[in-house]
């Protein structure tokens, strides 16, 4: 099969197992075997673009002209082909997560939930792959919209009240930022093809570049950088294995991804450079880095701490692509393959907890470690990962990230960023740590008598699940010893 | 027979009127409005492929020449207008059956039927004709029907709704028509094209200015332009679903082609945009149209007035790319006069839908919808992501191109209000969604079942729905003739 056909399957397979799962809904085997199917077709389709990719072969398709001049069309680049490797072989393991989370936590609707969690994954490949900002943008909209009732799939009002600010801040500045800042673009250069070394002509006026710089990063609010990310700890009343892949890799990694590549691919390194809003805007990713890190420390909700988390660790990578140097682009590009392991696997264990022992406050999970040791394991791994210390990938993604702030001599953020690892490592750490080395008494006393029994009959999550958080652990240390694979896509787009 | 294209566009659904008192079944009646309405679909679409590929078509009446006999004049952008009213008029009649049976006592549906064959022919009338006194008979026709369908509406406060609209409409009417008794003492002719041949002259003129202001506003009264549209959401929330739906999809349409006609045509762009600052005006009233409304509309309780407002707000889109003037928004104002209709004929009918189930369509229907009638809340859905404006629906388009055309002027706060604008359009919608999926049904008569509405009005209303999608993935025929209608407006005039 020619490569532009199987660029053009990575779209139609999520469609494809959506109507494949509709069709099935009564019976929940098959039905989940075609998820699984479809994931694992999905993982091997863009595996086998990554050769040819490398060999320097033109991966394009087109479909139409949508307005004259915008065209609905898609290429793949390094950086476009890497998200989608770490999007798609994460929904693998999500949806065998998923399997054993929505059984064990009896979740109604999971029909919808497996189809729409499939459209997500399909928006997922459309921005991964797009051409242009024109389509980029459309799939960035398909995505807000149908990850809306999942993240609202409890249909309380708290639900509802989760999905209300989801949708208001995520629809709000992309269509009140975004969308203003692609048409600028579009009128002021021409074109809005992602192009090497950006689509500016050099005699542009700063202020203008300034103005939709400003407007671009603000208007990614799927990137989470503060004051617009309050979104993300709101989207947390999704079931967790939608908190896992789309609000850890999938939703937010669009962000920054859609933000490194209009760094790279709409202003260019050296224009980004010169233009002065990015000074200031480093500085408010860097607030937004640090003050996250405090927020997280003070959460005692496990899966609102994870999330404050991840809106620092965006920060990172939003910093990492603002710097404007090759280190910095690197270690944001590598910032996403491993914070999306690391954070998926914390994720996974917090579901883990919730499903087998009902626990959602982190003061509960003291000597949890006895009963679940596997999860509570994993929980460790992936939380080294997110801080960035062997023996994890996530050492190499804040290593480079570092390099960067020397490279650009921005020793306060390099300051900042030191700080800000520090505090994860407080806001992390404590927990796997407290749940092998302290005893649960604390916990009995608090929740009373009858609690403690159960605490004792607690065991492990479902299998599925165990395999997926195992999986997901054990690729943060593979990828310390063999980020190659990323590294190679990574230097060849940047 | 093509060569009299023209006048029976107009003479066909005007004869068809009265023979609908002849015919008198309800069911056979409905066939025969349908049938005319799709012959006079068949028409525009035989004129829009004529006028497209051979420039204006005139057509003089009785043979009289042109300044003395009354003349029809068929230019691109007439062409487009006659096309969007027949095309939505055709489907929404044929939603019509199901929903008048309904709604409407059976002794009256035969009179519904030829008052609106009787609308019908006065819009197709306005916009087809090249003679400013009969701009006037065919708005009188036109707007006659209109109250008497609204007063049809089976809630006793159509009836002051439909005397509301009559106040404001003859108010609307009288003001067109002293606009065009000056202009014809002035110049001494009511043909269009010679109006606009000898207006330049006069551009100083005070009688003409006054012209110009009697017409502007008579026009805008029609428009329900902001801050003049306070009979419409009374007109549109009471009348029979169907009429709404029509209404909505078509009569404003009409008259903001009116707006166009005299603001270009007549009296030429530069008189109305550079001699007088209407520009200003006409962006200023939009842009606080759509927000005025839109803000009202979320507090709407009863679904069809929400709608209302909001097609309040949308006319306030149109007229600011009036205002802005250059060829893009213009081509943005064209557009949204096709998308807009097709937005808001399909959540229209939708609702006839839900009216038809329920009996009414308050926001306390709408509870649980999402789980009673699936199929109706999804199109609803869908109208309303399309009237948001996302992308892969047409009002995507033609927001884009309104919010390029700000940009291209440096109105950049015109660009921004404008999104800004269809935000407040999420809260109204998204109040929708939530009542439907989230909250319960009402426990009326074992409400949980399933009672989609009757497939007659669903069909219908995806239809529309559908080519929401469609005009939105495939912009090629409303992109390209709203492109050469806007060059055609402002370069050609009525040359």
């Amino acid at each position: 099969m020619n490569t532009s056909n199987l660029l053009q399957l990575t779209l139609l397979i999520p469609v494809l197992a959506l109507v494949g799962i509709q069709l099935t809904a009564r019976w929940e085997n098959v039905r989940e075997a075609i998820s699984l199917i479809a994931a694992s077709t999905l993982f091997f389709t863009v595996t086998q673009l990554y050769q040819p990719m490398l060999d320097g072969q033109v991966i394009a398709a087109y479909w139409l002209d949508v307005l004259p001049g915008l065209a609905l069309s898609f290429r793949v680049e390094p950086l476009g082909l890497m998200f989608a490797l770490v999007a798609s072989f994460l929904w693998i393991i999500t949806t065998l997560y998923a399997i054993g989370y929505m059984r064990g936590h009896g979740e109604k609707n999971q029909a919808r939930f497996f189809s729409l969690f499939a459209v997500s994954i399909g928006a997922v490949m459309g921005i991964a792959f797009a051409e242009n900002l024109f389509t980029l943008f459309i799939f960035y909209e398909v995505l807000t919209l149908c990850t809306y009732p999942l993240v609202t799939h409890a249909g309380t009002d708290k639900a509802r009240a989760g999905g209300r600010v989801y949708l208001g801040i995520l629809l709000g500045t992309s269509v009140g930022f975004f969308l203003l800042a692609i048409i600028a673009t579009w009128l002021l250069a021409g074109t809005l093809s992602f192009t090497e070394g950006g689509v500016f002509s050099p005699g542009t006026s700063l202020t203008l570049l300034s103005v939709l710089l400003v407007l671009f990063v603000f208007g990614v609010g799927k990137a989470a950088i503060m004051p617009f990310h309050r979104w993300l700890p709101a989207a947390m009343v999704a079931p967790t294995p939608v908190s896992a892949l789309l609000h850890a890799v999938a939703v937010v990694k669009a962000g920054v991804f859609v933000l490194l590549k209009i760094c790279l691919l709409i202003f260019g390194i050296d224009t980004l450079k010169t233009i002065p809003a990015t000074e200031w805007l480093l500085y408010l990713a860097g607030v937004s880095i640090l003050l996250a890190s405090i927020i997280a420390l003070r959460q005692q909700n496990l899966k609102k701490r994870l999330a404050y988390s991840t809106v620092s660790q965006l920060g990172y990578i939003t910093l990492g692509a603002l710097l404007a140097t090759s280190a910095g682009m690197t270690g944001s590009a590598l910032h996403i393959v491993m914070h999306a392991f690391g954070k998926i696997t914390l994720f996974f264990c917090a579901g883990a907890i919730l499903v087998a022992a009902h626990k959602t406050e982190v003061h509960q999970l003291r000597g949890l470690g006895r009963q679940m040791p596997v999860t509570m394991t994993a929980f460790l791994v992936a939380s080294l990962c997110i801080i960035g210390i062997p023996p994890t990938g996530g050492t190499w993604s804040k290593w480079y990230l570092m390099l960067g702030t020397f490279e650009a001599q921005q020793w306060i953020l390099m300051g900042l960023l030191m700080i800000s690892s520090l505090l994860s490592i407080a806001y992390l750490l404590p927990i796997p740590l407290r749940a092998f080395f302290s005893r649960g008494d604390q916990d009995v006393e608090v929740t009373g008598a009858p609690d403690a029994a159960a605490t004792s009959a607690i065991k492990e999550a479902p299998l599925p699940s165990l395999i997926a958080l195992g999986i997901t652990a054990a690729g943060c240390i593979y990828l310390l010893l063999f980020p190659d694979a990323f590294y190679q896509l990574i230097k060849a787009g940047i | 027979m093509l060569a009299h294209l023209p006048i029976l566009q107009v003479i066909l659904p005007l004869m068809a009127a009265p023979s609908c008192l002849l015919i008198r079944k309800a069911t056979l009646v409905w066939l025969f409005t349908l049938a005319v309405s799709i012959a006079a679909l068949v028409v525009s679409v035989l004129l829009l492929q004529q006028v497209y590929a051979t420039g204006p078509i005139t057509y003089e009446l009785g043979g009289w020449k042109a300044p003395w006999g009354i003349e029809y004049r068929i230019d691109l952008l007439n062409a487009w207008v006659l096309f969007i009213v027949t095309a939505l008029s055709s489907v929404v009649l044929s939603a019509a059956h199901t929903s008048v049976q309904k709604e409407l006592e059976p002794t009256k549906q035969t009179v519904f039927y030829a008052l609106y064959l009787l609308c019908f022919a006065g819009l197709l009338g306005i916009v087809a004709t090249g003679d400013a006194f009969n701009v006037f008979v065919f708005l009188e026709i036109s707007s006659l029907s209109t109250y008497a369908l609204i007063a049809l509406g089976k809630d006793r406060r159509a009836l002051w709704a439909a005397f509301q609209y009559l106040i404001m409409g003859t108010i609307g009417a009288t003001f067109i028509l002293i606009g065009i008794g000056f202009l014809y003492m002035m110049t001494g002719t009511l043909n269009m094209a010679d109006l606009a041949a000898r207006i330049p002259p006069l551009s100083e003129s005070t009688t003409v200015l006054a012209a110009f202001a009697f017409i502007f506003v008579g026009i805008c009264l029609k428009l329900a332009l902001f801050p003049l549209h306070l009979w419409l959401p009374n007109a549109y929330s009471c009348a029979p679903s169907i009429v709404t739906a029509f209404l909505a999809a078509t009569a404003t349409k009409v008259a903001l082609y009116l707006l166009l006609r005299f603001t270009f045509t007549v009296f030429g762009v530069d008189f109305s945009l550079s001699h007088l600052p209407l520009d200003t005006l006409l962006i200023g009233l939009g842009l606080v149209g759509v927000f005025a409304a839109s803000i009202v509309a979320i507090y709407q309780a009863n679904i069809k007035r929400m709608l209302a407002f909001s097609s309040v707000a949308q006319i306030g889109y149109m007229v600011v790319g009036i205002g802005i003037g250059t060829a893009t928004a213009l081509q943005a104002t064209l557009l949204h006069l096709f998308n807009h209709a097709l937005m808001k004929g399909g959540l229209f009918l939708a609702l006839a839908g839900l009216v038809y189930q329920l009996g009414g369509c308050r926001i306390e229907h709408f509870r649980g919808l999402g789980r009673t009638m699936p199929w109706t809340m999804a199109a609803i859905v869908v109208g309303g992501i399309s009237l948001i404006g996302m992308p892969l629906t047409v009002g995507f388009v033609s927001k884009w191109y309104l919010i390029a055309a700000a940009i291209e002027q440096q109105f950049w706060g015109v660009a921004v209000l404008v999104i800004l604008g269809s935000l407040l359009a999420v809260a109204y919608i998204w109040k929708l969604v939530e009542a439907a999926y989230f909250q319960a049904p009402e426990i009326n008569d074992g409400a949980t079942a399933k009672r989609e509405a009757p497939l007659g009005i669903l069909l219908p209303a995806w239809l529309l729905i559908a080519a929401n999608i469609y005009f939105g993935i495939d912009t090629r025929l409303p992109v390209e003739v709203s492109a050469a209608a806007s060059q055609f407006l402002l370069g050609g005039g009525a040359q």
